[in-house]
């Protein structure tokens, strides 16, 4: 018995490639005919692999042909974007994957769900049998580990994703909090973005061109605000987005002073992400206001992504000992594990064999 | 015997303070259970001492200032345990362990277990008007630790600096409302213990009345600032913990009055 891994990712291939060979669904069948006895299909936006388990080595160009969307014949430019790894190697590379250490932004969590998914639906098929299932559940509880043991997943790692940690950490529960864009630039429709998907559904956008305030508050489900209005909008509203191309500051503290009075003690969270700024850095010191620039939040997404790249090693040891562990657990030792005949472009040193 | 209970109580504490230094030195801020299973071992300990102790005086063992100082560590511990985990306020117990563990040490450490000249003869309302007031200022400690949290989490967010502790301190709103009920509950008791303090029937100093009463004045003062958007949230949770320090300060005198009186 062997399984393999087969697929390619945002480190060996480009977009188009990945959708290329995007796999659909007839992939697993076709793999169970060229021989395989359980087959997985995970697809993100970042990757395709297919797992399999087969007792005969099936061809790098036969699996990356049923993982084709067209049918058209791949050419050896294809292949060599593919990886293919093998027995505790395979295992390897899917725990690291589950645990997010080999995702574009190290250590997030949404692999794992696509995982679990993936997982779900081979089992519903009947395409995964006991080796995938033993493979897949030591990935989870792998990952799981990584995510409790480590910090690889700690803090926010993009100025949107910044944006919404210091709005949940101001105002807890972020559903019916208001918003105010000012300013409809492609960061600040992002950051807007991020809000709403936290259940921020108050969206208010102002620009000095209407059309692209009504664009973006189209497009988010907001409402279009008249420039002129923006100051009055912040006596109501809990977050401020400015990114204006203003040459000078817009919000300055004589003209905060008379609209804190009226907010009581309600947070007011400022997002100024415009360069030059658009809001006066005096302004952070009133009571409840928290004024954070682009600088501000782009030097906490570095030191989340420096905190994860320091927990690097810690969770390669983890995954290392759920490897050695699963090796031990399937009886894998190196006498038992028969690697399947070498793949042609393998066999020339063609095919990489790491992603890294 | 009963001091015996006490010392393995502060060693269940110190052992909930030693976990948590180690937790924040590797930088995990995460909700402990081992904290949380120590802080609950400890107040089963102590409820055992002031059983025992309770039982030897025949009275509720507020008798002195060690008896009072291991009560208000109880009390402490006790709402800890019913408020802790109901708010989901993660960490708290890392900030509760180590109030409980210096009191419950000035209590062993410092000698004030002096039993009085003179038994007192049992009486009710003394015993509830006592136990009801510091009880409440249990309360008012947790409301302290509470804003204690408020702090170190704005702070952070006024500076920028965030910390790993960041991620894992509830959001300021949860906070403030977590602190603004454990001023209200504890007013309420302290409340009905100043009442009850006037049916107790035995002739009390004038400095001791003045004082609980300069407590309440204080704690209605900073509910009543609340209310009537006196005062930002950042200043309540400072006044929690500046009045909780006075509190104690005044417990103080008022147990030393009381005992020398």
């Amino acid at each position: 018995m062997n399984f393999f891994c087969f697929g390619l990712n945002h480190r060996t291939a480009a977009i188009e490639a990945r959708e290329r060979f995007a796999g659909h669904p007839q992939s697993p069948a076709l793999l169970r005919d060229l021989g395989c006895s359980e087959v997985l299909l995970l697809t993100t936006c970042n990757r395709v692999e297919i797992y399999g388990v087969a007792d005969a080595n099936i061809a790098n160009e036969e699996i990356a042909q049923s993982l084709r969307m067209d049918d058209g014949s791949s050419s050896k430019d294809d292949l060599e974007a593919f990886y293919r790894k093998e027995n505790a190697e395979c295992a390897r590379h899917l725990f690291r994957v589950a645990a997010g250490l080999d995702s574009m932004v190290v250590g997030e969590t949404e692999i794992l769900g696509q995982a679990k998914r993936a997982y779900a639906g081979a089992r519903a098929s009947g395409n995964a049998g006991p080796v995938l299932h033993r493979l897949c559940q030591r990935a989870f509880r792998a990952a799981k580990q990584v995510r409790s043991k480590t910090q690889i997943t700690r803090g926010p790692v993009s100025v949107g994703s910044v944006a919404v940690d210091l709005a949940e950490e101001i105002f807890g529960d972020l559903r019916g909090r208001k918003v105010l864009v000012l300013g409809a630039g492609e960061t600040s429709a992002k950051t807007l973005r991020a809000l709403a998907s936290r259940g921020v559904s108050d969206l208010r956008v102002s620009n000095r061109t209407p059309t692209r305030a009504e664009e973006l508050a189209s497009e988010l489900e907001g409402i279009p605000v008249p420039f002129a209005t923006w100051l009055e909008q912040c006596r109501e509203i809990d977050i401020l987005i400015s990114s204006t191309a203003a040459e000078m500051h817009l919000l300055t503290p004589p003209l905060l002073v008379p609209i804190l009075r009226d907010r009581a003690d309600r947070p007011l969270f400022i997002i100024d992400i415009a360069v030059p700024r658009d809001v006066a850095p005096e302004v952070n010191e009133f009571d409840g206001v928290y004024l954070y620039d682009i600088d501000s939040l782009q030097e906490i997404a570095s030191e989340s992504r420096e905190l994860r790249r320091q927990q690097l090693a810690a969770a390669e040891a983890i995954v290392d000992e759920h490897v050695a562990d699963f090796q031990k657990h399937l009886g894998l030792s190196k006498s038992r594990m028969r690697p399947t005949k070498e793949c042609p472009a393998r066999a020339s040193g063609e095919l990489r064999t790491s992603e890294l | 015997m009963d001091r015996q209970l006490l010392i393995f109580a502060t060693i269940c504490y110190l052992a909930a303070v030693i976990r948590t230094i180690i937790s924040f030195r590797a930088r995990i801020f995460r909700r402990n259970r081992f904290v949380f299973l120590m802080i609950a071992l400890g107040f089963v300990l102590q409820t055992a001492f002031l059983y025992v102790r309770g039982h030897a005086l025949r009275s509720c063992p507020i008798t002195n200032l060690f008896e009072v100082l291991v009560f208000l560590a109880w009390s402490i511990a006790l709402i800890y345990l019913l408020i802790g985990p109901a708010y989901r306020l993660s960490l708290m117990g890392a900030f509760t362990a180590p109030l409980v563990f210096l009191l419950q040490v000035t209590a062993l450490f410092a000698p004030i277990d002096t039993p009085r000249a003179s038994p007192i003869a049992p009486n009710p309302w003394l015993e509830f008007h006592a136990s009801i007031s510091i009880i409440a200022y249990g309360a008012f400690a947790l409301a302290c630790v509470a804003g204690a949290m408020y702090l170190v989490q704005e702070r952070q967010l006024k500076t920028h600096q965030l910390h790993s502790i960041f991620y894992h301190l509830p959001p300021l709103p949860n906070l403030f409302s977590a602190m603004t009920r454990l001023l209200w509950f504890g007013f309420i008791l302290y409340s009905a213990g100043l009442i009850s303090g006037f049916f107790v029937n035995e002739p009390l100093p004038w400095t001791k009345i003045a004082l609980a009463i300069a407590i309440w004045i204080l704690y209605g003062a900073i509910l009543q600032g609340r209310y009537l958007g006196w005062m930002a949230p950042r200043r309540i949770a400072t006044l929690c913990v500046v009045a909780f320090a006075v509190a104690l300060s005044l417990l103080w005198s008022i147990e030393f009055v009381g005992h020398h009186a």
